[in-house]
Parts: structure tokens; sequence; C-alpha cells
């Protein structure tokens, strides 16, 4: 034995414990009815109306979000490219700030904002302009996750296309290109790498996630994080819940395997 | 390769070891288990000081995690405090042991009415012991709404649309539904709960949120007109501003009773009695509501308590009232399977 799998030893003592010992247990779960035999029901269960409608709202969602972080995220990688080496780092920095406060509170924050009496109500009324009441509604679910996901994007993003040769960019607006050219033509195809893993991050928690909705859906709204939530903790049916932690888990994994086989093989995708 | 792995099976083989070994406990110590927040902590040490019996003292927040890691067996619990419908599973998987309360002196002071209540679900008053209860009702905003709220009526006849909180938690939301068309909420005939469905499912368009905790601090400030909501929190917000009532419909409505226990894995039965006994004693029962807020069944606590206290219905309800409430019992599997998929059913509409 070297000293390098010595190193590996609390890598594979963390992963055995917490990861795939726990994952057996849930597998083992997902399989066997509450006396115990082998059954496939809690698995099909996904395909009832009332789980079927709450993974597609849940897919919906995780989709919304992750086409809105990638539209807010370009031209605002572009603008920190802009502003150099140090201003960039700067903006990033301020970017990710938000990020050191606890989750659940910035979603708090985010219901303060959103509420019957609150910040957005009372801007609105000052303004005199007329009430917009999204507050316990899917919107506010959606304005939730982008939220919390978009500095992934960015994050990957700006990974991507900071590394672009400017020579490249140079190169084109001599021969003519315009901007709208330079971006569709240079940039866009350039930053694939960094847009695949920034939608993996993206779409990955915002379509597990259920805390977002419980805090500021009201309630109202159920993403299958939800319904596993409940199955855990409210009608104790932990079968079912694994059952359907297994489906998400595997359609996570059959859409990641997507965006991995449309990764080009050439470049490594760097997720910092 | 294999190597690493041997080793970490041997670490985690050591790890599992030394845990096992922290079995040598001093024997005059009692593993209290309880909600957080549920007790006033000086008393805990003031019971040590008195008897010199040494407390563990552990919490958990809701009767589901306490029930999981009760279970789990980790820690050997003596004593637990707990909602009556986890009692009531505790009970029928014999996990609690029985307890004769007869020559225990200050638990005498415990009122008639509540061992009643308790019977619903130990029929013999040998299980548990009361020690807080309230009920489910409306916190409303008296500034907000026209005339007298006495009926659940308020929250189903649309008046209030989009200006009302109900709970985020199945049985209490169906609760709500069933009184006010007149059933038991601890019923498992399916006709009365699909009635019960249709009208949760026609008043989700009023809804304003579906929230448990967060509930009473929405009306507090001014999001909700009203919210369904425990009696304690409703009277912990008349006590921020009197503008602030609590209404306990007329229909009827939960009444919720917590209760200790004394574990089948306590070994020192006389410790755990002495514990119990002392948590009626009146200055500590006294001591223990002014920190919780919620009633106490002591009847040495009602007789020091405030008019104001008396007068609201939060603290002290009115027989006639008490009459109509019933205590949640648990419901059989085939009925909670149901209950849990209409209450899916309702959620993702």
């Amino acid at each position: 034995m070297n000293k390098r799998s010595l190193l590996a030893g609390p890598y594979i003592l963390w992963i055995t414990g917490f990861t795939v010992i726990p994952l057996c247990i849930i597998i083992k779960y997902a399989f066997t009815s509450r006396d115990g035999g082998f059954t496939a029901e809690n698995i099909l269960a996904m395909f009832t109306p009332v789980h079927l409608k709450a993974m597609t709202f849940s897919t919906l969602a995780a989709v919304i979000c992750t086409l809105i972080c990638i539209l807010l995220s370009y031209p605002l990688v572009m603008a920190i490219r802009r502003l150099g080496l140090r201003g960039g780092s700067f903006s990033v920095f301020i970017l990710i700030l938000p990020m050191w406060v606890n989750f659940i509170l910035r979603l708090l924050a985010w219901q303060m904002i959103l509420s019957n009496n609150g910040i957005l109500s009372m801007i609105l009324e000052r303004l005199r302009l007329p009430a917009w009441d999204i507050s316990n509604s899917k919107t506010a679910i959606i304005i939730g996750l982008v939220y919390d996901y978009l500095p992934y994007m960015v994050l990957s993003l700006h990974n991507s296309i900071d590394e672009i040769e400017d020579d490249l960019i140079e190169a084109a607006r001599d021969l003519g290109a315009n901007g709208l050219r330079i971006f569709f033509r240079i940039i866009l195809p350039l930053s694939v790498p960094g847009l695949l893993s920034g939608i993996v991050m993206v779409f990955v928690p915002s379509m597990t996630s259920f805390v977002t909705a419980n805090v500021l859906g009201g309630g109202k709204q159920q993403l299958i994080g939800n319904v596993i939530e409940e199955e855990f903790m409210v009608t104790m049916n932990w079968n079912l819940g694994s059952g359907l932690s297994v489906i998400l888990m595997v359609f996570v994994l059959i859409s990641m395997t997507f965006t991995a086989r449309n990764d080009d093989p050439g470049s490594e995708s760097k997720v910092w | 390769m294999n190597k690493t792995i041997t080793g970490a099976m041997i670490l985690i083989c050591l790890l599992a070891a030394l845990t096992g070994c922290a079995k040598g406990e001093p024997e005059n110590s009692l593993t209290v288990f309880n909600y957080g927040l549920y007790i006033d902590e000086s008393v805990l040490s003031q019971f040590e000081d008195e008897t010199g019996i040494r407390i563990k003292y552990e919490e958990a927040p809701t009767p589901e995690e306490l029930y999981t890691k009760y279970k789990s067996g980790a820690i050997k619990y003596d004593v637990l405090c707990t909602s009556e419908y986890m009692l009531q599973r505790l009970i029928n998987e014999g996990e609690l042991k029985e307890i004769d309360f007869s020559d225990m002196q200050n638990v005498s002071d415990i009122g008639e009415e509540y061992w009643e209540f308790t019977r619903s679900f130990d029929p013999e008053n040998k299980y548990v012991m009361p020690y807080f209860w309230g009920t489910v009702g409306l916190l409303y905003d008296k500034t907000k709404v026209h005339g007298d709220i006495s009926s659940w009526d308020v929250i189903f006849n649309g008046e209030y649309a989009g200006d009302f909180i109900m709970p985020n938690s199945m049985r209490d939301a169906y609760a709500t539904a069933l009184k006010y068309l007149g059933y038991s909420l601890n019923t498992t005939d399916e006709g009365e709960l699909r009635e019960a469905q249709e009208l949760l499912l026609s008043q989700k368009k009023d809804v304003s949120a579906y929230l448990v905790d967060e509930a009473r601090d929405e009306v507090i400030a001014g999001n909700a007109a009203m919210a369904v909501v425990y009696s304690g929190e409703a009277y912990y917000a008349y006590e921020e501003n009197h503008d602030f009532a609590y209404c306990l419909p007329e229909e009827g409505t939960n009444l919720w009773i917590d209760c200790w226990g004394v574990t089948r894995h306590c070994e020192n039965v006389e410790n755990a009695k002495k514990f119990l006994d002392f948590l009626c004693r009146e200055d500590i029962a006294w001591a223990n509501y002014e920190e919780v807020k919620y009633a106490s069944p002591v009847k040495s606590v009602m007789a020091r308590m405030s008019e104001e206290g008396l007068a609201s219905d939060a603290i002290n309800p009115s027989p006639e009232k008490l009459a109509k409430c019933e205590v949640f019992i648990q419901l059989p599997e085939e009925t909670t399977d149901l209950l849990s998929s209409l209450w899916k059913e309702l959620k993702a509409q």
C-alpha cells in the first residue's frame, strides 16, 4: 500500500459512512412494504396523479429557475469580464457575499419582502402602482429559487468566460463581427462547459429543494421535495418516502448524464 | 487499497465499541426527555440539589422527532414528555411502564377532569401524568374582523378570503373541517372524511397560507386577520398586544394534552416518580407555567392565576366549550393512509 491510498482513507470513511450506507438503507426501505415484505409499490407510487403533479411542478420550477439564472448570468458575467482582474474579482466577491448568511435567513428575508404587508407592497403603494400580491404563490417560490442558486451559475460561467483569450474577440472584431455575432459565435460556444456545470448546480438543487416552497409558498404549493419530507416527518411512511426519493434520484441522474453527454470531451468543465 | 478499507472498517468497529462502553453511569441519575422550551430549566438543578439525583436533560422539537430519537435506542431515556397520540403509540408498543400514581403526594393536585381526558388513551390512568394542555382555535386581530368570532364558520364561508392561515399539519387541518361539519375529529368513516376534503378543497383558494410555527407571527405582523393556532400561542399574542383575541369555536375543537410517562428502560422507578411528583409541586408547577404559558392541569396553578388568564378562553375555557372538544386518538393504519393521501391531494391542488 502506498502513501497516496492512505491519504484517501478519510474520504473513503466519509463516503462509506455518510453516503454509501445511508443510500443502501434508503434503497432497502424503498423496496420493502411497511410489514417488511418485498414490494415495488413505493416506486410505482410516483405515477399516481398527486405525485406526478408535484413532480411536474418541481421539474417546471427547476427548468424556469435554471433558464432565468442563465439569462441573468450572461450579461452579468460579460460585465464582470470587462471590469478586468481587480474589479472583476471584487464583483464576484460581492455576489457571493449573501451566501455567507444562512440560507433559511435569506428565505425569511424574502418572505418579509413579499408578504402582504411587506416591503414590496409598501414600495408599490408609495409609487401609487397597483398592488401585486405574490406572497405564497408559485412566483414567490421561483424568485426564492433563483435568488438562492444564481451565484452558482454566475461562478461557473465566470470561470469559463474569463478564460477566453482577448485575442479571439479582437480578431473577430477585426474581421468585422459585431457584438451580437461575437457573443453567439465565440463567447457562447466557448462557455458551454461552464454553462453545463452551472445547469447541473442550479437544476439539481432546485429540483429537490423543499424549504423554499415551505417558506415562500406558504405550504400551498407542493414540490416533490415537500411530498417526501411529509412522508418522513408527518405520515411516517418511510417506505413510501424512500421510494419517491429513489425515483427522484434516478430522474436527476438521467438529467445529469444527459448534460454530461453533451459536454465537450476535449475541455475540462470546471465548477469553481 | 484493500487494506485501506479494512483499516476503515476496524476504525468504525472501534468507534462503535467505544460508544458502547460509555454505559458506566452513576446509579443515581435520571435521563429526562422533553420538548424544547417546555420547562423552566432552573427547576432541574433545584431537583438535583434537593434529591441528589443527577438529571441528564435531552430535548426534541416535535413528537415525531422525539419518537424517532427514542426508538433509535442510542440513549436510554427514563422519563419522557410528549403529546397524547404519540404516548398512545408508545403505550401500544409496550414502551411505557405502569406507574402507581396513588402514593404520590403532589400528583393528587392534578384535576380529575384531566385524568378523564387521558383516559381516552390510557383507560386505567396507569401510564401517563398530565403536564400541560390546550386547545386549537382561532387567533384573530380584533381591529380586522367585524362582529364576534365564535365559530369555524369564518374560515369556511369566504368572508375573510385571502386573510386567514390554516394549519400546515394534517390532523389539525382536518379537525377544523370535521368539527365544522359536526363530525368527530377521530372519525374513521370514509364518507365523512371525503366530505371534509370537499370542504377543504373549496376553501383552499381563500387560504392565505398553511403554516404552523409562523402562523402566530404572521397575525401579529398584520399579514393575516386570523389563524388557526394552539391556545398558548394565542395567549402569547394577547400578552403582546390586547388587540388580539382567541376564539374557541362553539362547534368544538381538538384538545391536546402533553403528559409524562416512564419508559421501560427506567431502572430506578422511585427516582422517576420523585421527579414527576416534583413537577406537580406548587412552586415548581407555577415556575413552569410562568415559563411555558400553557394551561396547567395542576389546581394550585389555576388558583394563583391572574384574572386575565382565568378570563381567557386560551388558558381557562368554560366547561361547556370543553365538553365539545376531543383528544386525538391514534387512527388505524387504513384511515391514516387515506387521510394522508387526501392531504397530499389537497396540498397538490
